[in-house]
């Protein structure tokens, strides 16, 4: 029987002499590639992704005849997308062995941030075969005005890491860009790279136009079945496992012992700051001074790039990293893979562990490393999800205004648009499907003159209906101002972190190395002299200096500044409930470490288990305050949602809450008055407490006095272009920004309630920090199903919870409390 | 009141008013500064049509800064009911700001003007007064022992009493509050910028320099129903 095979002889011959064999699903990928077809491609790691998705496109650039001088240039053969740029970069780097070694006269070029402005300018001259690029650049590309001549030959659009793309603000501006660039070279075809998803029908529409009112098109798709089983194990110490905390102390003998057993091993935690941690602890103990390198964003580029060459050399025993290290760059060869604290997503958890031994058919090897009693369920739960091989991404949310505004901008940066043509665009991409036509309108609007009932603005255009039924900008100045915006990233703003001398008279000695950033609340707390961890090492905070933050060396191994080491995620929906069906389930303890057990069947025995479909409630007096702890396991945000809305209504039951404190698994409220006695007496009833009514006038109430919204309403502003993140000639420093733009708010919440940027504001708040729908979920799920219980003191359970509540800053502390303690004593008596 | 420190027991009048310069005046926590006994209202920076000026430049900010800015002015005007009422310059954000205001904002601050004894003291960014607002302008004027300009003067200045750099304190050790403030020694004072687009800048910044007596020195930051006096010691910069 003879296969066709899609393969032209090179390649055969290529494969064959690195003793391959070209794989299924590159085929498959090649034999779509020639038919002009978009498809999603998902492969756990290791699996030749990346070489499967350029294949078909080295394949027709190879049958493709050569340019002859004097004919027109060729534009882009194949466009490559990424979220990071070192991955554009790492992905030059790998294409280069096989264009080598078939023997291919291909372009291949990167371009992101640093790319140099000649060099910018002789790839609009003369444009490489294939550009790697991030979703920010492809805009920038699309707002020239070149570029119809730039991507009217394009063949491809590669998408890697589709899956941590298309959940973001990123993703939507790249699906308009999508839409943008079919419109300009029709014939282009999308393939979508992807790990594990939730639901993979979701990717393959968004990687096609849609037709308006129809069920969605999909494209084809081809999914490599998982390779070798990982093995996983959860670390097992000698000395008990802390109720509370994040630092996973009491494992840093063992993780140390486990680097000396392995060739190089991958150290991954959940915050910047925890790496800074670990690392340090790390070294305090490191006898053999084994090379241990730190990975992190914030690290100086200069510093990241050594890391990342010293992994490929194989210099390095071990590093310790945050999510800079999570997506596909491949770099050394990892032996062990080690997540400090609870993994907060089964798919998060295969993506890290599948860093280890980047060969499919061999298993990853990987140690689970909880920081507390919680994470160790956490950890259980992540390993029985990754066995199963279940997956946990998030579902693609509606496209944002914000972005499609900065897009209508960056179309008319172009040149002139129909409305008409736009919306069509607009709403074959897969977010905007469901976008009305008033809506858009709206937005354009928004662009024109800021979107106001008072038509204070129309004289000031920034696009004008011009005679012939197009949009036009009307000033040059409106696209310089669009190109130094660009981009959905409104990160916390980022201070470099510059080593100076010691502060003497006005200020701190300048001019040293830059040792890379931190985010500006950071530094807010800090006063000159104050110590804390960064790049590795204890520095003394000398001072600010515009935008950049003096330090100094100190001797000192012993940082003032505690840093707060929580997860940035919250701990998904999936893992939320496997943890729940664990705890409820004394059959399954047999795989948790005896204190945990222990522990478990303590609970048991004082109090009630949480059952997986209802809500436990205890309460019980402590120290003077009575204390509701609910164990909802849905996740830091919804919980702090739920905090708030539940501490307003323990207001309005007479109950006088005082604060509350919320982890990934439970929640805590402390109140002044004997919040157990009247549940008991139905007054109110638990039911009555938790009812889903609170999220309706409550949840208003809250939100407008709310800051979330505030944060929310800054980064629409500055993405829709109507506050600027970067002004010609000035860069605004992020505090000036905080101060107009809350201004702005509050003005604008006032005179114009609905204006489409507030309604912006408010669906990311809810879908994002608020974590609402989660929040309404569990509500629903537990109606019915809520088990109080009183309690004469504190349950086993609850133990880790009440441990934070003498951690943590009191959620909700009012301004006013630190303007008391501010202010000055004696006059403070005379002026109350 | 207890132990006061030395050279602190003139910062409040017998009476619990705020000793500038021996007038005996209240910082209201509005950010106007009210003094009784002349029945006078000093509001500084109200930097009218702000929204706009940025409108023109293609930043189409909200534009009803000036609405909300004056809804606020006519609230302290109606609870404090002055005779006399001096807007301490920068009160237009440009030349060409009058004539952008809304009809019904030209309206309600016609009448604002025409219901107290107004005077315009002019600032740099409105050097000439309104046409068409009525009330009387000045580079300066002194009311007993004060002296009202838009702009302080270099150096210490006994009672001088001035906007222009739109004052703002900021303050806390884990997490901070920034407010707008009145700043003064006792001597002269700086009033917080009235306007709902005027941003603040911190006391702890260069433009204040030498301008103050530094031990003496309090922010009093403004919150919804008072003012907080707070001393430079506590101050944190940006």
């Amino acid at each position: 029987m003879t296969e066709t095979r899609p393969l032209p002889p090179k390649f055969e011959a290529w494969f064959a002499s690195r003793g391959w064999q070209p794989r299924a699903h590159q085929l498959a990928l090649i034999e779509h590639g020639l038919a002009g077809r978009s498809v999603l491609l998902i492969a756990p790691t290791g699996a030749g992704k990346t070489l499967a998705g350029f294949l078909p496109t080295l394949v027709d650039l190879a049958a493709r005849p050569k340019w002859k001088p004097g004919t027109r240039r060729r534009g882009i053969h194949t466009l490559y997308v990424s979220p990071l740029k070192a991955l554009a970069v790492d992905i030059e780097r790998n294409l280069e062995t096989p264009v080598a070694g078939i023997g291919l006269d291909v372009a291949i070029e990167t371009r992101t941030g640093d790319t140099s402005a000649s060099r910018r300018q002789r790839q609009k001259l003369i444009p490489p075969d294939i550009l790697l690029t991030t979703p920010e650049q492809l805009a920038l590309l699309l707002a020239g005005s070149d570029a119809e001549t730039f991507f009217e030959d394009l063949k491809t659009v590669i998408l890697d890491e589709l899956h941590a793309l298309v959940t973001s603000k990123r993703g939507d501006l790249l699906a308009l860009g999508l839409a943008r660039l079919r419109a300009i070279a029709p014939q282009m075809r999308t393939v979508g790279l992807s790990a594990t998803v939730a639901d993979p029908d979701e990717l393959r529409a968004w990687l096609v136009p849609q037709a308006p009112d129809a069920p969605p098109a999909l494209s084809e798709i081809v999914t490599v079945a998982g390779g070798a089983k990982p093995d996983i194990r959860i670390f097992e110490a000698d000395e008990s496992i802390p109720w509370a905390g994040h630092s996973a102390r009491y494992a840093y003998d063992g993780l140390l012992a486990e680097i000396g057993r392995h060739r190089m091993t991958l150290i991954f935690v959940n915050t910047r700051s925890q790496a800074e941690m670990i690392f340090s602890e790390l070294w305090r103990i490191n006898e053999a001074t084994l090379p241990i390198a730190l990975h992190h964003g914030s690290l100086d580029v200069g510093q990241r790039r050594k890391v990342e060459a010293a992994m490929a050399d194989g210099r390095l025993r071990a590093v310790v990293a945050t999510s800079t290290l999570d997506l596909g760059i491949d770099w050394g060869d990892i032996d062990l893979v080690i997540h400090v604290g609870a993994p907060k997503g089964a798919s998060r958890l295969a993506q890290r562990v599948g860093r280890a031994n980047h060969r499919m058919d061999e298993p990853s090897k990987a140690l689970l490393v909880p920081a507390n009693r919680f994470e160790v369920l956490e950890c259980q739960a992540a390993l029985d999800a990754n066995y199963v091989g279940a997956q946990d991404t998030p579902p693609i949310r509606d496209g944002a205004l914000d972005v499609l505004a900065q897009h209508v901008l960056g179309r008319a940066v172009a040149g002139p648009f129909r409305a008409d043509d736009l919306y069509a665009e607009v709403v074959s991409a897969y977010p905007y499907r469901r976008l009305g036509r008033h809506r858009f309108d709206r937005v354009v609007d928004l662009v024109a003159t800021g979107g106001y009932a008072l038509r204070a603005y129309e004289r000031y255009a920034k696009i004008k209906l011009t005679a012939d039924g197009t949009f036009r900008l009307t000033h040059p100045r409106f696209a310089q101002g669009y190109r130094l915006n660009v981009g959905t990233i409104i990160e916390s703003p980022m201070l470099k972190v510059r080593l100076g001398g010691k502060a003497r008279g006005h200020g701190p000695v300048m001019g040293g190395r830059l040792l890379g950033e931190v985010e500006e609340y950071f530094c807010e707390q800090m006063k000159v002299g104050d110590t804390f961890l960064f790049a590795g090492e204890v520095l003394r905070f000398e001072g600010l200096r515009e935008t950049e933050v003096i330090v100094s060396r100190t001797k000192s191994s012993d940082p003032r500044i505690p840093v707060y080491a929580g997860g940035r995620f919250p701990l998904s929906t999936f893992l939320a409930a496997s943890v729940r069906r664990l705890i409820a389930d004394p059959e399954s303890w047999g795989r948790l470490p005896a204190p945990v057990r222990d522990w478990l069947a303590l609970q048991k025995e004082h109090s009630l288990l949480p059952r997986p479909d209802g809500l436990l409630i205890e309460t019980f007096p402590h120290e003077g305050r009575f204390y509701l702890v609910l164990y909802p396991f849905e996740g830091r945000l919804a919980h702090q949602t739920l905090g708030m809305l539940l501490t307003r209504r323990l207001e309005r039951f007479g109950l006088r809450p005082l604060g509350f404190v919320a982890t990934d698994y439970v929640i805590g409220v402390w109140c002044a008055a004997d919040v157990g006695a009247a549940l008991s007496a139905g007054d109110p009833t638990p039911a009555r407490l938790m009812e889903p009514d609170m999220l309706g006038d409550d949840l208003e109430a809250w939100m407008a006095e709310s800051y979330l919204l505030k944060r929310m309403f800054k980064a629409c502003a500055m993405i829709a272009g109507l506050v600027e993140k970067n002004a010609i000639g000035s860069q605004k420093t992020g505090r000036q920004v905080t101060v107009s733009t809350d201004l702005i708010y509050d003005v604008l919440r006032e005179h114009q309630p609905d204006h489409i940027l507030l309604e912006a504001a408010w669906a990311d708040a809810s879908s994002g920090l608020l974590d609402l729908r989660r929040l309404s979920d569990m509500l629903s799920r537990i109606t019915g199903r809520i088990v109080h219980q009183r309690l004469g003191r504190i349950s086993p359970l609850a133990v880790p919870i009440m441990l934070e509540v003498g951690r943590e800053r009191i959620a909700g502390e009012a301004d006013e409390d630190i303007l008391r303690a501010a202010a000055d004593d004696i006059i403070r008596e005379a002026m109350a | 009141m207890t132990a006061l420190r030395q050279g602190d027991d003139d910062v409040l009048t017998a009476g619990g008013l705020i000793n500038l310069n021996g007038a005996a005046v209240r910082f209201d926590p509005a950010g106007v500064l009210h003094w009784p006994e002349e029945r006078l209202v000093v509001v500084a920076d109200l930097h009218l049509e702000k929204g706009s000026s940025q409108g023109s430049r293609g930043r189409f900010v909200p534009p009803y800064d000036t609405r909300a800015t004056l809804r606020a002015l006519a609230a302290v005007l109606g609870r404090l009911r002055p005779e006399r009422v001096i807007a301490l310059g920068d009160s237009f954000h440009d030349g060409g700001a009058e004539g952008r205001l809304a009809p019904a904002d030209f309206d309600s601050l016609a009448a604002l003007v025409a219901g107290a004894d107004w005077t315009w003291v002019a600032g740099n960014h409105d050097p000439l007064p309104p046409a068409g607002l009525g009330g009387r302008p000045v580079e300066e004027i002194a009311v007993g022992s004060l002296t009202f300009r838009h702009a302080p003067r270099p150096g210490r200045a006994a009672g001088e009493v001035a906007g222009h750099l739109h004052p703002a304190a900021k303050v806390g050790r884990v997490r901070s509050v920034r407010r707008r403030a009145f700043v003064s020694d006792g001597g002269r004072c700086i009033l917080p910028a009235f306007g709902a687009y005027t941003g603040g800048l911190n006391v702890m910044d260069a433009a204040f320099a030498g301008l103050f007596e530094r031990a003496r020195l309090i922010a009093w930051m403004l919150s919804d129903n008072r003012v907080y006096p707070v001393r430079s010691a506590e101050f944190i910069p940006d």
